[in-house]
């Protein structure tokens, strides 16, 4: 991955600025050119069966920048404390720990979204985004980038949750965060809620449309087959 | 009558992939030919009718509250359920290496096919998700929890070779350059699972 190269060329200059390029590309590069859930094929499984409603996805992806943000620190953090071979157990312990918390503040603050997240909340553990990411790029690297890849990467994966969850939800129901927002004289006119679109289903057709569209825009990121 | 019941739900109306979406990091990765399909597939369903009895046991007899009075009154209050997650996932992650050391012993050319994917079984959504499934619906005993692990990876096991032959066969047709590869593939599992919404309701 293109993620390597860099990671080692900001290793070795330790008086970089903050905010140079190379962390900059850090933040920016997950939003589109690697993309967790369109291009890293990452994390899906949340992705497509919370997106019903907006309220839901955002809860669920400020959950996973939480558990992410901590899981990157911790393991950077550690990178050379941890032995290779039982790194898994490890990674897994330290995300289930996080996972624990965020449960926790979730059932205390929200409990009726955490309700409808269900079993969700939980499958952060193994939602592949932490783990690929700890594996991939906090493993070898600095606490600060991986603080930035962390966010890069939550922020990725929670725009396209919440492009979905706006798409469904809005042809699904007529409805904004709860609210109604397609006026009722429409429906009078003889317009329907599609209820497919609260359906498992069309979560996977419509993220099948966004990585249509997004592949159709930069033609680089087209598979061979 | 209830254990076939559960088993057909669990296969085909909560089918893992089409209902829940869950174990689709590697359903996507590993579905490019019907051969590590089905080996996938069939860790799957082994690794999910070991872990799913052996976490019930835990959570009635260790986690839920109250689980613990079979040590005396004084424990009668302890709620331990918070930790069911660690807890899940450790036992999880031990059967996954156990079963990872025995494919590599008996077949080391499957080893071979499926490569990294193995120890990524411990994070395959679907094999955790088995169990918060099973704390969730509360089972009335642990045979109806180890027929809804196996229902589940079976249905979690049709649903990958279907999705990898046809994989196979797609190739020779003409899909449109930005579609090809991933996106032809989360829009054929869409239409899968609309198929699969007809069995919804079959009650037995």
């Amino acid at each position: 991955m293109s993620e390597t190269a860099e990671a080692t060329a900001v290793v070795k200059e330790p008086r970089e600025p903050l905010f140079s390029s190379k962390n900059k590309k850090l933040l920016s590069d997950p939003l589109n050119d690697d993309n967790p859930i369109t291009i890293q094929v990452l994390g899906i499984c949340s992705a497509l069966a919370i997106t019903v409603q907006v309220k839901q996805a955002v809860v669920m992806s400020l959950s996973v920048l939480v558990v992410m943000i901590g899981a990157n620190l911790i393991v950077s953090l550690m990178r050379n404390l941890i032995p290779s071979r039982v790194r898994i157990i490890v990674q897994l312990v330290i995300v289930a720990a996080l996972v624990i918390l965020v449960d926790q503040v979730l059932k205390a603050y929200v409990y009726d979204v955490s309700k409808q997240l269900s079993v969700f909340v939980g499958l952060i553990i193994t939602n592949c985004i932490i783990m690929g990411r700890l594996e991939a790029f906090a493993l070898a690297n600095k606490p600060w980038p991986s603080f930035l890849d962390a966010i890069g990467n939550a922020a990725g994966y929670g725009w396209i949750l919440i492009a979905v969850a706006v798409v469904r939800e809005l042809f699904g129901s007529g409805k904004f965060w709860g609210y109604q927002v397609i006026p009722d004289a429409v429906y009078d006119f003889g317009y329907f809620n599609n209820g497919l679109m609260i359906l498992p289903p069309m979560a996977l057709i419509t993220v099948g449309i966004i990585i249509w569209i997004q592949r159709s825009k930069n033609t680089k990121l087209i598979e061979e087959n | 009558m209830e254990y076939i019941n559960i088993f057909i739900k669990s296969i085909f109306i909560d089918n893992m992939i089409f209902a829940y979406f869950l174990g689709m990091c590697s359903y996507l990765a590993v579905s490019k030919t019907v051969k590590t399909g089905v080996g996938l597939g069939a860790a799957v369903i082994f690794v999910l009718g070991i872990t799913v009895p052996i976490n019930y046991l835990l959570e009635n007899y260790v986690l839920k509250e109250g689980a613990l009075i079979w040590l005396g009154e004084e424990f009668a209050e302890v709620d331990l359920s918070f930790l069911s997650f660690i807890m899940f996932i450790a036992v999880i992650a031990s059967m996954v290496q156990l079963v990872e050391m025995a494919v590599e012993k008996y077949a080391p050319a499957l080893y071979g096919a499926l490569g990294i994917f193995l120890p990524l079984i411990a994070v395959n959504c679907s094999i955790l998700g088995g169990s918060l499934f099973m704390q969730e619906r509360q089972y009335a005993n642990i045979g109806e929890a180890t027929v809804f692990g196996l229902g589940s990876g079976v249905g979690w096991f049709l649903a990958i070779v279907a999705i990898a032959a046809i994989r196979e066969k797609i190739r020779y047709s003409k899909v449109p350059a930005p579609l090809r590869g991933l996106g032809i593939t989360f829009i054929i599992t869409g239409l899968m699972g609309m198929a699969f919404m007809s069995f919804m309701g079959i009650e037995l």
